[in-house]
């Protein structure tokens, strides 16, 4: 009895057979559906350039940061590039500040920051900065060290001005031995 | 009709032609069932390698590349050279008994689904040896590493391609015998169970491997032919092939699980002496199962940075199958309720299915959870979880099946004592192997690696333990399977007294043909 040759068999067969080759076209299909489904909801947008959005900005305000750079006993010219910036809480701001050594030596100092009034500091939070690290400058360099921070939304109300102050001290037993000023023994 | 049943032994070569050339369905289904014995025992040394290395801390046996290329065979041999086929053999023997067919329908169509099975098995063992070695990518075949890794790659490739046909053309056969043979008077809602989600199964085999073969060829062509489906660097997206995969990937845990059910349906109200509680819930509920299976890929990439939205639907979608699993468990409970119950040891490995099934269906509502899944992904809980579902479920109901239809196959009762001693040891030490993996995976144990922090060792030199135990157990198997082929107590045409069901109605061992004339079911 060969069954195999009913033809009840062979329908089903050729259905089953159909399908499943529609199933292996469905897998490919699966490629532009992602695609589509992907640009439809804004998904997973390979290749198109998006800049994060920052969600903790508060643009209702403005915060006056003031700079002022000091320097204890070094023979270093020591500016802000910018003296003052307006900033958003939430914003992420860049700054930079310049060394010259006027001595025809290598000298390393350390930066040390303080904050006008003093509550300030636990608002305002340095992503990067020059005073993390000592700083060795060769004799007559100048340099130019970023500051990155941002300025906690959560700074209170009646804080409009923020003044931070850097005061650069020579770094002790790194101190070139010289005659004159004294200043690695302060 | 007669005549043409004669005619049938007259030309039936003997020897390795028999087997070759076969188109019966119970030559086909031993084919079967012996591929998958062979592929579990070396699926199982690979695991019993892997356990090796993890003995201790440190690198002992295995080279780092070598240990990714073991597990990830280890992975595809058990699912693929183990499971499946184990679950096709006794469909074909089992279901033309169960519903009055003389064969399958397309026998030698079946004979081909057979022997494709060997050239898919030897290309995955010859790509360990190639250069490169086998793909150690782990069973899923993620790119970007699957685009980019040597020659052994393009032989999985092609064993997957072999394999999926088989299992492609084993399902249409199973289909085709079950919708169009079926004796007169068996209407749908009378087939029995371990048929009914063999038949949903099938559909789910011929819905999926057909996406499976396009993923792996798409990987394929992006390998060799220029194409950019996955590779970022032209354009692709290595994301999408994790959709592909487990749109695949969550329906195959069914089509290894599904079946199991069929047998701790059969095998409970056997034991229980009573009819299987639920029959026409347990339809729907497996139907269910696998229509929900198709909507819950998704809770396998909860950390691939999918939105929220998406991650709630996919939980949601997935603890929802635990309803229709419930209903399963709940019948299988209600059988038994007032049944007068025996423990042969086909119950026992069907007690064993449920209680440990339960166990790994719990640990996949626990990573359900989208916000646990993150802390647990890729860690040693979902290794734990889906031994539970594969072992204790697929294999535990594979055993159950073997003890329960072994008296009719080989028309000998197996020897009950030491098929009891199986089931514990096996029950034992599958414990001892995968439940500290629990506490592995809780206490941060990545998955897939070859070495390990100090702090693992204690949980993992157990679980090697209990791993070489659980080994060896099966070898006990083999020998009660092998002494009951050659001999033991002689086996009447029904050995259970309370099994029900037309294939305890065919003498033991059952003759090469059966149901020429077709009964008919009132
Ligand atoms: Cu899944």
């Amino acid at each position: 009895m060969n069954i195999a040759l009913r033809p009840a068999n062979r329908r089903t067969f050729a259905k089953l057979a159909l399908f499943s080759a529609l199933m292996f076209g469905v897998g490919y299909a699966l490629v532009p559906l992602y695609s589509v489904f992907c640009a439809v909801t804004g998904l997973n947008q390979i290749g198109v350039d998006r800049q994060p959005v920052n969600l903790q900005l508060d643009t209702g305000r403005v915060v006056n940061i003031e700079f002022d750079a000091n320097v204890h006993h070094l023979p270093w010219k020591f500016r802000p590039v910018q003296t003052h910036l307006g900033v958003h809480p939430g914003e992420l701001m860049q700054t930079e500040f310049e060394i010259i050594n006027t001595r025809n030596e290598a000298v390393t100092g350390q930066a040390i920051p303080s904050y006008s009034p003093p509550e300030a500091a636990q608002y305002f939070k340095k992503i990067s900065c020059f005073c993390f690290s000592k700083q060795t400058l060769a004799a007559g360099q100048v340099q130019r060290m970023p500051l990155v921070f941002v300025v906690d939304p959560a700074l209170p109300k009646e804080m409009g001005t923020i003044t931070l102050s850097y005061t650069f001290f020579e770094v002790e037993g790194n101190a070139v031995a010289n005659s004159g000023d004294g200043a690695g023994k302060s | 009709m007669n005549a043409t049943a004669n005619g049938h032994s007259d030309h039936r070569p003997s020897g390795w032609r028999r087997w070759l050339t076969t188109t019966n369905h119970k030559d086909i289904g031993t084919l079967y069932l012996w591929f998958s014995f062979v592929m579990f025992m070396l699926g199982g040394i690979m695991a019993l390698l892997i356990r090796a290395e993890l003995f201790q801390p440190g690198l002992q046996f295995l080279e780092p590349e070598r240990f990714n290329q073991i597990v990830t065979l280890h992975g595809l041999i058990m699912v693929f050279g183990a499971i499946m086929p184990a679950f096709v053999g006794f469909a074909n023997w089992m279901i033309p008994l169960q519903i009055g067919a003389s064969d399958m329908a397309f026998g030698r169509l079946n004979n081909w689904s057979f022997w494709l099975l060997i050239p898919a098995s030897l290309l995955l063992i010859t790509s360990l040896f190639v250069p490169g070695g086998a793909a150690g990518v782990g069973w899923t075949l993620y790119p970007p590493l699957s685009v980019q890794m040597g020659i052994g790659m393009d032989l999985t490739i092609f064993a997957v391609h072999i394999l999926g046909i088989s299992s492609i053309l084993g399902s249409i056969n199973i289909i085709t015998t079950v919708l169009n043979l079926r004796a007169p008077g068996m209407t749908m809602m009378k087939i029995p169970m371990f048929t009914w989600t063999w038949l949903i199964t099938a559909f789910l085999v011929i819905a999926v491997m057909p996406v499976f073969a396009g993923a792996v060829t798409m990987i394929l062509t992006d390998r060799h032919f220029g194409t950019s489906f996955f590779s970022a660097a032209g354009g692709g997206d290595p994301i999408l092939y994790q959709h592909v995969f487990w749109f695949f990937g969550h329906p195959e845990v069914y089509i290894v699980i599904l079946p199991g059910f069929g047998i701790i349906s059969q095998v409970v109200p056997a034991f229980s002496r009573k009819p299987l509680f639920g029959y026409t819930s347990m339809v729907y509920a497996t139907g269910s199962i696998a229509i929900l299976g198709f909507f819950v890929w998704g809770h396998h990439m909860f950390t691939s940075g999918m939105p929220v939205t998406a991650q709630l639907f996919y939980m949601y979608a997935t603890m929802l199958i635990a309803v229709p699993t419930g209903v399963k468990v709940f019948n299988w409970i209600a059988t038994m309720w007032r049944g007068q119950l025996t423990f042969e040891t086909p119950m026992l490995f069907a007690l064993g299915f449920i209680f440990l099934f339960v166990m790994g269906g719990f640990s996949g509502l626990v990573l359900a959870m989208t916000a646990v899944d993150v802390q647990m992904h890729s860690t040693y809980y979902v290794v734990a979880h889906f031994h539970y579902t594969m072992v204790a479920g697929a294999l535990f109901s594979a055993f159950a099946a073997v003890y329960f239809w072994l008296p009719k196959w080989t028309g000998h009762m197996y020897d009950e004592k030491l098929a009891k001693l199986h089931f514990w040891l096996t029950m034992i030490f599958f414990n001892v192997t995968f439940f500290v993996q629990h506490f592995l995976g809780l206490a941060g144990m990545p998955r897939r690696i070859p070495d390990y922090a100090l702090q693992f060792a204690d949980f993992n030199m157990i679980s090697s333990i209990g791993a070489f135990g659980l080994g060896l157990s099966q070898l006990l198997f083999l020998y009660i399977v092998i002494v009951c082929i050659k001999g033991g107590a002689p086996a009447a045409a029904k050995p259970w007294d309370g099994a029900e069901g037309l294939e305890w109605e065919v003498p033991s061992p059952a003759p090469h043909h059966t149901w020429e004339v077709q009964p008919v079911v009132k």
